[in-house]
């Protein structure tokens, strides 16, 4: 079986690897451009650990080939952050406790961030469906909740400060 | 878990694609999302030595009204279909199957064809197809053939296309005015599928009564199928809780469903009652009697 030649941006970065047609991208990401910050979770495209944004619509990386996302932009969990000024989602999830093991959260924020895409003023029940293919077994969504709506505040007020001069004029 | 080796293919257009299917028929598959197949591939259900990547092939993904019906691209996604609001509009027992699918990201990904030519048993699209008397697209080298989705579902993950064809479009005749339908669906848990799942049409006619119906279950048989039984009580009838519940009856009598961790086969015969029942009266009351 050939291998073939994969090209993606990942993170705003060209990254390029020959792969196995059988190679998920998640392992693509995690074991050839060592990007480890995305989960395997179940493995049987259930649980969202390994929620990665390609081409603007979330994805579970365990149920997508990597030669499928051949010439995609992908971002990780690792492109988040702006060097070190967390991104308001991962200030939340800090600030609220989001978290307790932490395994599901970087597929949990993909997927927030995601969402928050879509829809920029969600109601808790949205934000609950909205994150209803990523599984936390250690906080029972309350305080994840919380956080997805404390950044999308947090977003929502930057993108009015930074419409304002606009409007000024 | 990890696939078995397999050759990759990523066709541009169809008559790329059907060149590969007809050369290599019977060994290869088609990838269109990949939330059905991949799974299949990393369990090791199903090894074919050729993925044809049908991702990135043009013309397949247009919603179109035309020549009276919802023409819907094989490669449209479950998303798409549920966010499109003169679908919502126009066709709630397409918006409200979409909206429902797995989650969302498996909405992102997940296309109407993709999982149509999977059949799963207690997939949702063949409920509703079947239920508006839609029918499927099939293209091969050797031209197009129409298969109505009651034809279409032949058993369990297995449909009537043969392996040098492609399921290009799903075409929904446009509901007449008078008509309404709805989809309703128990899952156990977020994200599960169907336990039972009904998708129902109704058109009244000029006096009043039932003249055309259409009911179709998912989950409960082998395959998705056309509740004919419940059907026939329906036509002929003025919509009421009475009739109702008789072809709710009819369709829990006509089902085959088969024991398992979702519930023994009398709980879930009583589920195809019940929300056969629900999905009726969500209908009846988008119901505009037109001459």
């Amino acid at each position: 079986m050939s291998n073939r030649h994969v090209t993606v941006t990942v993170n705003g970065e060209t990254r390029e690897a020959d792969v196995e047609p059988r190679l998920l991208l998640v392992h693509l990401l995690r074991d050839t451009f060592m990007l480890t910050g995305t989960h395997v979770g179940c493995d049987t495209s259930n649980c969202g650990a390994c929620t990665v944004m390609v081409d603007g619509r979330s994805a579970k990386s365990c149920t997508m080939l990597a030669a499928q996302a051949d010439g995609a932009t992908i971002t990780t969990i690792e492109g988040m952050a702006d060097g070190a000024t967390l991104h308001p989602l991962q200030q939340a999830f800090w600030d609220q406790h989001g978290l307790q093991c932490g395994f599901c959260t970087p597929g949990m924020m993909m997927q927030a961030s995601w969402l928050l895409g879509q829809n920029p003023d969600p109601t808790d029940q949205e934000v609950r469906e909205g994150i209803a293919g990523n599984l936390c077994r250690c906080t029972g969504y309350v305080n994840i909740v919380k956080a997805i709506q404390q950044a999308a505040g947090e977003m929502r007020a930057k993108q009015d400060a930074a419409a304002e001069p606009v409007a000024a004029r | 878990m990890i696939p078995a080796e397999f050759e990759y293919a990523r066709p541009r257009d169809v008559g790329e694609a059907l060149r590969i299917l007809s050369e290599r028929a019977g060994d290869a598959k088609v990838l269109s999302g990949g939330y059905s197949l991949l799974p299949l591939l990393k369990l090791r259900l199903a090894s074919p030595s050729l993925v044809v990547d049908i991702g990135h092939v043009a013309g397949l993904d247009g919603i179109a009204e035309q020549d009276g019906e919802l023409r819907i691209g094989a490669r449209v996604t479950h998303a798409r279909l549920a966010a499109d609001a003169s679908i919502a509009a126009r066709y709630p027992v397409v918006h409200e199957a979409a909206g429902g699918i797995g989650d969302p990201q498996v909405r992102n990904w997940g296309t109407i064809g993709g999982s149509c030519a999977h059949a799963d048993p207690s997939s949702d699209w063949p409920a509703v197809l079947i239920a508006t008397r839609a029918s499927l697209l099939c293209r091969s080298v050797n031209g197009d053939r129409t298969i109505a989705a009651r034809d279409f579902f032949v058993d369990a993950f297995q449909t009537a296309i043969e392996p040098d064809e492609l399921l290009v479009e799903i075409r929904i005749p446009t509901p007449a005015p008078g008509t309404a339908s709805a989809y309703k669906k128990l899952e156990r848990r977020a994200g599960d599928f169907a336990t039972v799942g009904v998708a129902v049409q109704l058109h009244l006619g000029a006096d009043g009564r039932i003249d055309q119906a259409g009911v179709g279950l998912t989950a409960v048989a082998e395959t998705p199928f056309a509740a004919t039984d419940a059907e026939a009580v329906l036509i002929g009838a003025a919509p009421g809780a009475d009739v109702f519940k008789r072809a709710a009856a009819a369709a829990a009598a006509q089902s085959r469903p088969a024991e398992d961790r979702h519930g023994p086969v009398d709980y879930k015969r009583a589920m195809v009652a019940e929300m056969t029942g629900r999905a009726l009266t969500a209908a009846a009351a988008r119901l505009h009697p037109t001459a």
